[in-house]
């Protein structure tokens, strides 16, 4: 039904070649530091993603991203601590005997980490979906809260307030770009489909929605839930990351963060939640000399913690009062595009994925 | 209850809090009818729509569809029993093009799961590549063959109507709802569109029931009409009985001349 799709599965392909060649690289090329921004921002990346396929694409006002990244993070920690360091750590009071011998690999724990998240998600969404709007954000922000209280005490899983440490470190930038690029790609393919197109109906236009046979609630918790799944999946990954993790950091400042990425980027734009992801990921960084102590105009600024966060949220206000599109509106990066501009011709029928 | 109506409403009422927007409304309609639901504004008509099609549930009442009960029953359930509607204000789909809008009704059709869409496997790609074809030939049979692949909320505002017509007939019903279809049309338009609703009828076996403010449509193809006012069924007859009643002539006729 197109006469370029040839050439655009080529290019896709080349692209991913590319890609691959850039990580091989970048292993062995960059810094440690630098490795490390990347692979922090690809976690970004996938939190935006999936935050996006929520609020972006089904139109559902979620805040509780952090909460499922949350249980993805543990879930992963836990599957893969050895029994020697959960002896060591779990001094308050001794792991549950199930879970103490459990050491798994690094990527089958990953991936638990998102089907446990998906669990939660589920379990959520099953009660909180039937709100909408601002009493779906503030129902979701709740449950991300409780998620992080029972995670706080229920001590003989999680280790409650000390949080977990020893965690088996990552550190290969395929690991983290790897799982990234399987995300858009897995993403876009949902976007694209039969499923994508329902859950933009949805958001369009709810009742005409329901008018045309689409299931809301069926549609509302299938997005919700492979949103959580995604964001257990990058909780999963940012423990491998850091390997500690304690429940405080998963606020809902974090959820703040993602936030910020999804609207910068436009809602309901796969390609400005990657943009997006990197370009603020990269931006926290090197924001971080505004909260160390300056000389300014000669006056001694003591180091204010937080200053990046004020920065953000300012941003984040501006981009809504001013630029409510955000970098891509709902524009997606796509070969057609490219292929005009370089003048390959194609013919009229246009298909559909 | 009787399968051979198509649509029959018993007696249904709904009240938002003390006010009764709906009255003891009964409808009967039989298969291949195009009828009338007329009066002014207020007077329930839309909300009696979105009883039928399970948008509001009644206080009071049934509603049955080819002698099933579908009181309460979720929209798209009703939908896939076969009534489909269109909406006084348009509700088409802004980030979606003509055909993308008109492909949703196909999506509750897909039996492959998610999964399988998304790897693209064969069941689902055979599946979406069908229904393209099916939405194509509804495109051109109702004559928006060549915007298909333009933004639905690009096209003028009479073509905006007609696609809303589209998708409806896309979900494949036996009864179509139409929300004051030539609403904001002039004459010329209004006319156009009468004969479009019947050439509609005829080709997808339908059966109609119609709001519509414009008389001259609605006095030209419904072959029955129901009145309200207030809520409350004040006449029900043929076209030639509804204009010579005395209280239409009062409560809705009546302004119209007034107005005009
Ligand atoms: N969800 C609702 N809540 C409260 N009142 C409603 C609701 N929907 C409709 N109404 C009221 O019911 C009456 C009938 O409205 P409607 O059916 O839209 O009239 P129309 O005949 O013009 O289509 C109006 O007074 C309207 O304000
Ligand atoms: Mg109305």
């Amino acid at each position: 039904m197109d006469s370029r799709k040839g050439i655009k599965t080529a290019l896709t392909i080349v692209t991913l070649l590319l890609a691959a060649a850039v990580i091989y690289f970048g292993d062995s090329h960059l810094s440690r530091f630098q490795i490390r921004i990347l692979n922090l921002a690809a976690i970004f990346v996938i939190l935006g993603l999936s935050l996006n396929l929520v609020v972006g694409f089904t139109g559902m006002f979620s805040l509780g991203h952090s909460g499922f990244m949350c249980v993805g993070a543990y879930t992963a920690a836990i599957l893969t601590m050895s029994p020697e360091s959960k002896e060591l750590i779990y001094y308050m009071e001794p792991i549950v005997p199930v879970l103490k011998n459990i050491e798994w690999p690094v990527i089958p724990a990953t991936v638990m980490g998102g089907v446990v998240a998906a669990i939660f998600g589920v379990l959520v969404g099953f009660p909180a979906l039937r709100l909408r709007d601002d009493y779906l954000a503030i129902a979701t922000l709740g449950f991300a809260e409780i998620i992080r209280i029972i995670v706080t005490n229920t001590i003989s899983i999680t280790n409650g307030a000390l949080g977990l440490k020893n965690i088996p470190s990552e550190k290969s930038l395929w690991f983290y770009w790897g799982i990234c690029i399987l995300t858009i790609l897995i993403l876009k393919a949902l976007i694209n489909s039969s499923w994508g197109y329902a859950f933009k109906a949805i958001r369009d236009n709810e009742i005409a929605a329901e008018a045309m046979g689409v299931s809301v609630f069926k549609h509302k918790l299938l997005s919700f839930t492979i949103g959580a799944f995604f964001a257990g999946i990058a909780g999963a990954m940012m423990s491998f990351l850091i390997t500690s993790i304690d429940p405080t950091m998963f606020r809902f400042l974090f959820t703040f963060q993602i936030l910020l990425i999804v609207v910068l980027g436009g809602m309901g734009s796969l390609t400005g939640s990657v943009i997006a992801g990197v370009v603020v990921t990269i931006a926290m960084e090197w924001l971080r000399i505004v909260e160390r102590p300056m000389h300014l105009f000669g006056m001694d600024v003591p180091g204010i913690p937080g200053m990046r966060m004020v920065i953000f949220a300012l941003l984040l206000l501006i981009i809504i009062l001013f630029y409510r599109q955000g970098l891509m509106g709902t524009r997606e990066f796509n070969w057609d595009w490219v292929l005009d501009k370089l003048g390959v011709a194609k013919s009229k029928e246009r298909g559909v994925s | 209850m009787d399968a051979e109506k198509v649509l029959s409403t018993d007696d249904i009422t709904i009240r938002f809090g003390g006010l009764t927007a709906v009255s003891k409304l009964s409808l009967d309609i039989y298969p291949g009818e195009i009828i009338g639901l007329i009066g002014p504004n207020g007077a329930g008509k839309t909300t009696c729509f979105n009883i039928i099609t399970g948008v509001y549930a009644p206080t009071e009442g049934k509603v049955y569809f080819k002698g099933k009960d579908i009181t309460g029953m979720r929209s798209d359930l009703i939908t896939k029993e076969g009534i489909a509607r269109t909406f006084q204000n348009i509700r088409l789909f802004q980030s979606m093009t003509v055909l993308e809008n008109v492909l949703i009704s196909k999506h509750v059709r897909l039996k492959a799961n998610p999964l399988e869409a998304i790897l693209r496997m064969p069941r689902y790609t055979r599946a979406r590549r069908r229904h393209y074809e099916e939405c194509m030939e509804l495109l051109r049979q109702v004559g928006l063959e060549d915007v298909a692949h333009e933004m639905a909320t690009s096209l003028p505002y009479g073509k905006q109507r007609r696609l809303e017509i589209a998708r409806a007939l896309a979900t494949q019903p036996t009864l179509l709802l139409l929300d004051e279809p030539a609403a904001g049309m002039n004459p010329q338009e209004s006319l156009e569109l009468m004969k479009f609703i019947e050439q509609i009828r005829h080709r997808f076996e339908l059966t109609i029931l119609m709001i519509e403010h414009h008389m001259e449509v609605v006095m030209g193809i419904c072959e029955r009409i129901t009145v309200l006012d207030y809520g409350v069924t004040i006449a029900q007859g043929t076209p030639t009985e509804i204009q010579n009643n005395q209280q239409v002539i009062e409560a809705y006729l009546g302004a119209v001349e007034t107005n005009a």
